[in-house]
């Protein structure tokens, strides 16, 4: 049921620009929003996006927060490796990692 | 018949957010000039509405009230709901379609449960089509979706019976309608894998799409795509809607996995317009 709010409070934070607004005024009365453990909401205060990737945020959720935190698409690959290295495995959903951490492009191997 | 064009192609955000950061620019330009190769038969077609089947990625629906399949019979919709800067596709208003809309929506409902919406926000899984199909924003659109995103999903055979139902409504109007389906093939997407491509389970899928090849299409579990194509094959669902609509036979008018900066093996098809049954 936690996943469920923590996903809820990036989807609406990703698609309602007043939920934006309160996000950039107030982060803590924006996460009091939802329903959340104590390891959600600072996963979301921190902008932590290795964490939230692990707990299991749908990818597509988690990447459009990453778009809205002015992440660059390599960093935030990155960012993901790195919360699989620190936290562990993804803990549920679908948008698990399967390739070990490389890379699958030529530019992102560069880097 | 009033369904005009029948189509699909690939709507990952790369292809436009990350079009500069692309290696490949030859490939990466053969497959914008089949994307313009598309888009002058839909202007060719003569379509007063152009019907986009896709996939969204959570940009209106949720676990909270998940359709398995919505129309929208707005008068208008805005996208992207991303960063325009990271899609690198300007916030805009696009045109719909409500009162054909409305009277596709209610010939869908003989056979098909259809949820409608006069409400959609644009996320890129429409907003890179139409960057391409539709640039001036001028053609009226009319969103379909088909959960690919939160489990449980729509299974094939209903996709596929909702594919039928689109071709009866497109045939039931007046309007000349053009349709097209916006999805990928094998994708790892917004993951570590992004890059990833199965090509040969793409091909083959594709070959089968082009057949319009029913037993072969309906036997794909989301198990095994999920084992060989990743979450992202889940959204083969809006290719095949697309394929059984057109009823004919299928043409790959382009197809890569050279360009993995895109996150998807990239897809361009048109369908033949079969007689209605």
């Amino acid at each position: 049921m936690s996943l469920y709010q923590l996903q809820k409070s990036l989807y609406v934070l990703n698609r309602d620009e007043l939920a934006q607004e309160k996000y950039r005024a107030d982060l803590d009365a924006f996460i009091k929003d939802f329903e959340l453990t104590d390891e959600e909401a600072g996963a979301i205060r921190d902008g932590d996006i290795g964490l939230l990737y692990v707990l299991g945020v749908n990818g597509q959720i988690l990447m459009h927060y990453a778009a809205f935190l002015g992440i660059e698409w390599f960093d935030y690959l990155d960012l993901m490796r790195e919360g699989i290295e620190k936290y562990g495995p993804v803990r549920a959903g679908v948008y698990t990692m399967t390739g070990g951490g490389a890379s699958f492009t030529e530019e992102g191997k560069k880097r | 018949m009033s369904l005009v064009y029948a189509g699909a192609l690939s709507h990952a955000p790369g292809i436009t957010g990350r079009a500069e950061l692309c290696e490949n620019k030859a490939k990466r330009d053969e497959f914008y000039a089949a994307l313009e190769r598309q888009r002058r038969d839909v202007e060719a077609s003569g379509a007063e509405a152009l019907i986009v089947v896709a996939a969204e990625h959570f940009a209106n629906f949720f676990m909270n009230n998940m359709p398995a399949y919505c129309i929208g019979i707005g008068s208008s919709y805005e996208g992207p709901i991303e960063d325009p800067e990271w899609l690198k596709i300007e916030r805009t208003r696009v045109p719909g379609a409500p009162d054909v809309g409305t009277r596709l929506t209610r010939e869908i409902m003989k056979t098909v449960d259809v949820a409608y919406a006069e409400e959609w926000k644009f996320d890129h899984g429409i907003m890179v089509p139409l960057h391409f199909l539709t640039p001036e924003y001028d053609l009226p659109i009319i969103p379909v979706n088909i959960n690919c995103q939160g489990p449980p999903l729509t299974p094939l055979h209903r996709a596929w019976a909702f594919g039928e139902a689109l071709r009866r409504a497109c045939d039931s109007v007046p309007e000349k309608i053009a349709l097209v389906a916006t999805g990928g093939v094998s994708h790892w997407p917004a993951t570590p894998d992004s890059g990833k491509i199965n090509e040969e389970w793409d091909r083959r899928f594709l070959g089968q799409l082009t057949r319009l090849d029913k037993d072969a299409l309906l036997a794909y579990t989301d198990e095994q795509t999920y084992a060989e194509a990743g979450q992202g094959g889940f959204e083969i669902r809006t290719y095949i809607a697309a394929a059984v609509a057109a009823g004919g036979q299928g043409h790959l008018q382009f197809y890569t996995a050279e360009l993995p900066i895109f996150a998807v093996g990239v897809t361009v098809m048109k369908f033949d317009i079969a007689a209605a049954a």
